[in-house]
């Protein structure tokens, strides 16, 4: 009754195999079958960005994809990021700006942030706020994250 | 106040310093532990079948189809928890004369509100609990609805608690000295105003969460929710289950967002205790965002009618207004939905100082979810009143508005002080602060520069305001009332055996950094390293009694019990180090974790060694020696109902007349919240909040069609406010601290929200008066400023 | 919530495609980026029996020069487009309308072919395809039929696709030389669905006469339109010239209100934005 496609996908770098209910979306699947409860769900319907993470090489709405959609990719989590080190220095900057409160926006923003920085945008306030305008935060105000990002971008021309 | 009270001074403190804190580490890590992270052993999933009318009657429940979908362990209707679970009524004693009916966690004969819950399934996945909950079959007869709060009141309304005759919930009337006389006399000019203030709710980013775990074997009822009072809800579910309190253990890890959405009692999550109680299975609910939007706390909702009398010379002779509240069907338990009413009365004014003084408040039902309290209870609304009459009476003399407030402000030397309403004020700073934001947003400059580029068709404006937050509450709050709410709040600091110390504490962690100001008071005040503090709080097993975190009071009343016990803790290991040292307690202070003399020199012994000898060597102890290396302590505030703050917020707007949009090109915020713990997240919560000010003054609203159905209950629908559009905001801070504790710190957490929309509103009102307009309706939506300037 | 029960296939051939769509005891509904479609069925608006994923299809994908105009595959993203020095130097109209489309995360799935399809009314595309004269390709098992975007965009929701037919590509033509575009939108948030937006597209030398204008609003009406009588009121004008009775013929358009705006401010906002893109054009 109930529809599964078995689906085999890597995710932070680990390979697995597993049968998902085909109407699963990616995020739930990630946290309830995997235990990758790093990503956070905040509204299911794509708007609020907490969900945010990579799939092949693209930063997606956790959220809006289905796991089946999934069978073959490449996924990068909030989880996968701190366990490769990749955007090290963006999270040392969200910590050091505090540049979240909850926290619970924070993976889904941290993916945006990185988008944007691997991405070559330049330390403008304005661009920065742009490319985060689809990550809801009902915390900070947004300053402290726009200081992070900059000061990021800042530090790796210098180095 | 007596006590240690050169630790703000010595050179080891952290108060006073913005240190990263722990919880940002493991959060960047997606390390972080919320509800929906819980999974347990047999878990089952909850879903629930809500009301689709605003009011009706329901004739009948089929759950037959539901209960036969495979997977599905339960259907619970309302009826099914009648017996199981005890009604409650949100009234509180000290609110003389506010009524409510008695609520069940579904629904059991009339639904009062879209969105109320009726039916509740219970299934092995969300997904299952939500296949089964459409094949429920219900058929309501609708009932009128009374919607509108304004004619909630009507002789030929829809009256939604017979027995009260009326859908009046509650009314006040507050006066002082003689407001007609003044109002009257012919040297005044009188200003009138209605103020429109929309239903907002807090979007908590993470939605409401609980799972609950029954243990029949022990009658153990463990309930992991994302809250912020654990051990009001421990009390509200012993009470309402039927079990000893004891016997509830509720604890709260991360919690993605609160801002007074979480600290209430809702049905679906009583259900999903009882649920889990008759299960005997440990059981999930987790609001999705439409859940949210109907079901979480709505707040504000009200008009306003509001009148100020000023003399030539900016004083102001009078103030009075009457507002009209909607609070939903019921009164929210167990804070009540009256506080925010009461708050408008209470607040309305109070930096200035006004001898007459009317104001009333009637608090209505009506068939619009509930509402109850969201962080800056009642302030967006008392500040927009009275700043808002303010500013346009100065502009109706001809005065400026920082003029008018330097005139009517009460003087920082005059304290303590009474308000026209009663309220008791100590230590508070207006001026200096109105003084720090002239300066720092260089007001006479901008004033001209708007002025130049007015003449350019740049349509610029400024809007100020003077308030003040209500923190640090007193028994007089709630617990008065007769509420399981404490006012007090305990810290428990224990040297462990490496030398560490551990804090844990009936204050709670949202986001705001609880756990990080603990941590930074104990170890300043005891003498460890920073990172020799690990904090536990949020867990009734395991903390000290307390109420948690509501109305500003971490920082100001846990931290104040987490500076008596740090010192505390200091007293009595200096007394082992004396008697280890042959000395006595006074020779020694400990620094860095060390047991050092006290006029200085190489450490005398480490605090682990101190520990080791008292945990694992006590034959080395003289025999009458008993050491405590635990402390605990409880602290609250005593000598007044509140401890307020104050600030000083100013708004720069440029608006566009053609579109009617408003830009916020910047924000400036002074507040003195007396010692200032760790800047960094005090100005966090300062910008967070003047960013949720921002949102309730442009952009937030729960729009309702005239039948009760929410129209923009998706977060594509309902605005908050997103990065784009924000502006950076500037903070600085004066710093009184109050007499009332010796750490002298007051709360920081609302005054951003409360005081925002009344800086915008009248920088907005700034911008229109030259254009023959004004708006005091909020949000200030483009359709409505365009309204405002008659194009639509 | 969570969506209710489908079946699901993932076809790797338009024409296995369109034998799952064209079966209908299947109640098949085709699945682009999802980006609309996924959120009607987490909220269970939108319950299809099987969605038939598109995402496998690569040669429904991509954006190539078609004589001196473009062809681009119905399944090409969003951010796809927005990376392309092809489509930025024969439809600036669409470089200059996608950073306002949602936002980034969205950009990455959204196609342009979902977008069409759907025909959201408040949807900047079906805007951007009228007034760059573009031609919407639509195949079924029966062959292959192409649509003049203005012959389309049938209603809210509703287009000219007949079931079991798929888009499949969008074609722009070549811009004439002095072809010049302008794009404006009002939206309370950046990345929002506007409160009134409008594309322009006319041809002349800047600053000077212009002739066969496109204006094309969205998110005023139930569809995206091209308002015809302002295009004639232009014609022949220097664009701010005949800003004023161009706006004036907008009386022509069905307005229709939403929660941010009611019918008549969507009127006057139109006129707002109209002149706005004039002024850009």
């Amino acid at each position: 009754m109930h529809e599964t496609r078995t689906i085999s996908l890597t995710v932070n770098g680990e390979t697995s195999t597993n049968a998902v209910p085909v109407r699963q979306n990616l995020v739930d699947f990630l946290r309830n079958t995997l235990g990758l409860t790093g990503s956070h769900v905040g509204c299911e319907h794509g708007v609020c960005g907490a969900c945010t993470l990579e799939v092949n090489g693209a930063m997606v709405r956790g959220c809006l994809m289905l796991a089946v959609q999934a069978d073959g990719a490449e996924i990068t989590t909030v989880e996968g990021f701190a366990d490769s080190g990749r955007g090290a220095d963006l999270r040392q900057a969200f910590v050091d700006r505090n540049a979240l409160q909850c926290g619970y926006c924070t993976p889904g923003m941290l993916a945006s942030a990185l988008e944007y920085v691997e991405g070559g945008g330049v330390a403008d306030r304005s661009a920065i706020r742009e490319h985060l305008s689809g990550n809801y935060c009902r915390c900070t105000g947004y300053q402290s994250i726009v200081d992070a990002v900059c000061d990021v971008i800042d530090g790796r021309a210098r180095s | 106040m007596s006590g240690p009270q050169t630790i703000f001074d010595k050179p080891n403190t952290y108060i006073g310093k913005s240190v990263p804190r722990a919880d940002a580490v493991r959060l960047t890590q997606g390390r972080g532990k919320y509800v929906d992270d819980i999974q347990l052993p047999r878990m089952l999933h909850a879903a629930f079948v809500r009301s689709p009318v605003a009011h009706g009657r329901i004739v009948s429940i089929n759950v037959s189809e539901a209960k036969a979908v495979p997977g599905v362990t339960a259907v619970f209707t309302g009826a099914d928890f009648v017996g199981q679970v005890e009604p409650y009524v949100g009234v509180l004693s000290h609110l003389a004369g506010l009524r409510s009916a008695p609520q069940m966690p579904l629904a059991v004969d009339v639904a009062r509100w879209t969105g109320e819950p009726l039916v509740m399934v219970v299934a092995s996945s969300r997904a299952i609990a939500e296949d089964a909950a459409a094949l429920v079959e219900i058929d309501i007869e609708e009932l009128d609805p009374a919607t509108d709060m304004e004619r909630a009141l009507d002789a030929d309304a829809p009256v939604i608690h017979a027995e009260f005759g009326s859908n009046l919930a509650w009314e006040r009337l507050v006066e002082a000295g003689n407001p007609d006389a003044a109002f009257a006399r012919d040297d005044v000019t009188v200003v009138e105003r209605r103020f429109r203030f929309g239903r907002h709710t807090g979007v908590t980013l993470e939605t409401r969460a609980s799972v609950v775990e029954y243990d029949p074997s022990e009658r153990m009822l463990t309930y992991w929710y994302s809250g912020q009072a654990p051990h009001m809800m421990q009390f509200i579910l012993a009470k309402h289950l039927g079990l000893p309190e004891e016997n509830v253990r509720v604890v709260s890890q991360d919690v993605g967002g609160s801002f007074g959405i979480k600290i209430h009692t809702y049905g679906d999550d009583i259900a999903t205790a009882a649920a889990a109680k008759i299960l005997g299975r440990p059981v999930k609910f987790v609001a999705d965002r439409l859940e949210s939007f109907l079901t979480d706390i709505h707040a504000r909702d009200h008009v306003v009618d509001g009148r100020i009398a000023v003399t030539a010379d900016g004083k102001i002779a009078a103030l009075a207004f009457d507002d009209v509240t909607g609070i939903g069907p019921y009164s929210m338990y167990p804070r009540t939905s009256a506080i925010e009413a009461n708050q408008v009365l209470n607040l309305t004014g109070a930096p200035y100082l006004i001898e007459h003084y009317r104001a009333r408040a009637r608090v209505v039902f009506q068939n619009k979810n509930m509402m109850c309290q969201y962080r800056a209870v009642g302030h967006p609304i008392a500040m927009a009143v009275a700043d808002g009459l303010l500013e346009d009476a100065a502009n109706e003399i001809g005065m400026d508005v920082v003029e008018i407030r330097r005139r009517n402000l009460v003087r920082d030397d005059a304290y303590p002080t009474v308000s026209a309403t009663g309220m008791k004020f100590d230590d508070l700073s207006h001026h200096k602060s109105l003084d720090r934001l002239v300066e720092m947003m260089d007001y006479d400059a901008r004033r001209a520069e708007h002025a130049r580029l007015r003449k350019e068709g740049i349509h610029r404006g400024i809007g100020l305001v003077s308030m003040v937050e209500v923190t640090n509450p007193s028994p007089m709050f709630y617990g008065i009332g007769g509420a399981p709410i404490a006012s007090q709040d305990g810290t428990t600091i224990r040297l462990e055996a490496g030398g560490a110390i551990h804090v844990s504490s009936s204050v709670t962690e949202q986001g705001q950094g609880t756990n990080a100001i603990l941590a930074q008071i104990a170890a300043g005040v005891f003498g460890v390293p920073l990172d020799r503090v690990k904090v536990t709080t949020g867990d009734t097993r395991s903390t000290p009694y307390g109420g948690g975190t509501w109305a500003s009071r971490g920082a100001g009343i846990g931290g104040e019990a987490t500076l008596q016990a740090a010192h505390a803790l200091k007293q009595q290991v200096l007394e082992v180090a004396a008697t280890i040292l042959q000395s006595t307690p006074d020779k020694f202070d400990i620094v860095d974790g060390h047991v050092v003399d006290a006029d200085g020199g190489p450490p005398r012994m480490s605090l682990s060694d101190l520990a080791r000898t008292v945990y694992y060597r006590g034959n080395e102890l003289p025999s009458d020696l008993s050491p405590e290396l635990v402390a605990t302590r409880h602290y609250r505030v005593s000598d007044f109902p509140f401890v307020f703050t104050n600030g000083a917020m100013a708004a720069e707007v440029e608006l566009d007349p053609e579109t009617g949009f408003v830009k916020v090109l910047n924000f400036w915020a002074v507040e003195d919240c007396g010692r200032v713990i760790n800047p960094q997240l005090v100005d966090g919560q300062i910008r967070g909040g003047v960013v949720q000010g921002i949102g309730g003054a442009f952009y937030e609203e729960c729009i309702y069609s005239e039948d009760g159905q929410l129209e923009n209950a998706t977060m594509a629908d309902y605005l908050v406010p997103m990065a784009f559009e924000m502006p950076d905001i500037f903070v600085a801070h004066v710093e009184t601290p109050t007499k009332t504790s010796v750490l002298g710190a007051k709360g920081a957490g609302e005054a951003g929200t409360g005081g925002a929309p009344a800086a915008l509103m009248n920088a907005v009102n700034d911008a229109l008066r030259p254009l023959g307009a004004s708006i005091h309706q909020m949000p200030m939506t483009p359709e409505r400023v365009l309204k405002a300037l008659g194009t639509v | 919530m969570k969506a209710a029960e489908f079946k699901y296939e993932r076809p790797g051939s338009l024409a296995e495609a369109f034998a799952l769509l064209e079966d209908g005891d299947l109640d098949a509904t085709p699945l682009a980026g999802g980006q609309s479609l996924v959120p009607m069925m987490n909220f269970r608006l939108a319950q299809p029996g099987m969605l038939v994923d598109l995402s496998a299809l690569d040669e429904i994908k991509g954006i190539s020069g078609d004589g001196g105009g473009l062809r681009i595959g119905a399944m090409t993203r969003y951010v796809d487009l927005a990376a392309s020095a092809l489509v930025a130097e024969r439809a600036p109209l669409m470089a200059m309308a996608l950073p306002h489309i949602a936002h980034a995360a969205i950009r990455n799935r959204g196609t342009i072919g979902g977008s069409v399809a759907l025909a959201d009314p408040a949807a900047e595309m079906p805007a951007l395809l009228l007034a760059l004269d573009a031609e919407i390709t639509v195949q079924s098992s029966a062959g292959t039929k192409t649509h003049a975007a203005a012959d389309f965009f049938l209603g809210m929701y509703e287009t000219a696709l007949q079931s079991g037919e798929l888009v499949t590509a969008i074609t722009v033509p070549a811009p004439a030389p002095d072809r010049r575009f302008a794009f404006y939108e009002l939206a309370r948030r950046h990345g929002d669905y506007a409160m009134a937006g409008v594309a322009v597209a006319a041809s002349g030398a800047p600053g000077g006469v212009c002739s066969d204008y496109r204006v094309a609003f969205f998110s005023v009406s139930d569809r995206a339109l091209r308002a015809t009588a302002a295009e004639a009121a232009l014609d022949g004008k220097v664009p701010m010239d005949g800003a004023e009775a161009a706006i004036a013929a907008l009386g022509e358009i069905p307005f229709a209100g939403d929660l941010n705006a009611a019918t008549a401010t969507k009127q006057h906002l139109s006129g707002v934005v109209l002149k706005r893109a004039l002024e850009r054009v």
